[in-house]
């Protein structure tokens, strides 16, 4: 029997890992945009699980709330990075230094 | 270890497999693939908990959708990867600390504190896109109001940012058309009328054709 711990593992494992890749890849914006792709998939991963085991649709509901703010946030994110490119020349996060932050 | 266990295992390998492969490759185009693998894999492991609709969703929607989004963009930039990579060996002890610690505090807390009780399976007569559509179109109907609008907030930002003007465009303005006024365009002189000229006397030789051209006008 697949218990609640298992996903719940599961998904703590893989938001560890997308912390971790959010850590080594800290120069490329797209794979930042990826790695928070990942860490989102684990917190749905949580609410479907949590979704089964209480035998609550809620849970799912959210997650259809969470993939459609996902969807919007990459589109709008990649839109920013396309700009960026176009005006900077680059996707380095070291040399986005502009506003002098 | 029944077989759902042994699927269960299996797709989750899978997905943590693909997940620290998608971290630590160096071609962006090769760490969208393996996101790719990471959401199928997501999606059974979505079915294993009988959420089939946002199984499929998850497919359609983001390996149809968003990666192929992901993958456009990745691949029409010109990017040096050699320079994005730089700090890669030098943040890798802090990267594995932070995630190893944020993961074993994680795993000891739900493995001590957290236990439910496994409901029963639903029988084939249960349908999970029926239930979720008739609790979304009713109890959560402002929720997903507000979700459309929120794509459609990101359809036109997404638009508006990345389409630019290009300056040897000939399209016309129809707003610069309409503000177009008689003032802006004719310009009415007041002056005395011309008196009548008398012919000028035409020139000898070959260049007579020429010069009468030239008075006529």
């Amino acid at each position: 029997m697949i218990t609640l711990e298992h996903y719940l593992v599961l998904a703590a494992l893989l938001f560890s890992i997308s912390v971790a890749g959010i850590f080594l890849n800290r120069k490329n914006v797209i794979v930042l945009l990826m790695c928070i792709e990942l860490m989102l998939l684990a917190v749905n991963i949580n609410f479907i699980a949590f979704s089964f085991f209480l035998q609550d649709l809620a849970g799912q509901v959210f997650v259809f709330f969470i993939l459609t703010v996902a969807a919007a946030e990459a589109a709008i994110g990649l839109a920013i990075l396309v700009l960026l490119f176009r005006n900077r020349g680059t996707i380095n996060v070291q040399d986005l230094d502009a506003m002098k932050g | 270890m029944t077989f759902e266990l042994i699927l269960f295992y299996a797709f989750g390998a899978i997905l943590l497999g693909a997940a620290l492969a998608m971290i630590s490759v160096r071609n962006p185009v090769h760490a969208a693939l393996f996101l790719v693998v990471c959401f199928v894999a997501a999606a059974a492991i979505w079915l294993l908990a009988e959420a089939e609709f946002l199984g499929i969703v998850l497919v359609l929607v983001y390996v149809g959708a968003v990666m192929v989004l992901f993958l456009f963009v990745v691949m029409m930039l010109d990017i040096n990867l050699a320079k994005l990579r730089e700090g890669f060996t030098e943040y890798l002890p802090v990267g594995v600390v932070v995630a190893a610690a944020m993961a074993t505090v994680l795993v000891l807390v739900i493995t001590r504190y957290i236990t439910m009780e496994v409901p029963e399976r639903a029988g084939p007569e249960y349908a999970n896109t029926e239930a979720l559509g008739a609790i979304l179109y009713t109890e959560y109907v402002y929720p997903f109001e507000i979700a459309a609008v929120i794509l459609l907030v990101a359809i036109i930002a997404a638009i508006s940012l990345t389409m630019r003007k290009r300056p040897d465009n000939k399209s016309i303005d129809p707003g610069q058309q309409m503000a177009v006024s008689r003032e802006g365009r004719v310009r009415m002189v007041s002056m005395p009328s011309e008196k009548k000229r008398a012919p000028r006397r035409s020139a000898q030789g070959s260049g007579s054709g020429a010069s009468d051209d030239d008075a006529s006008k």
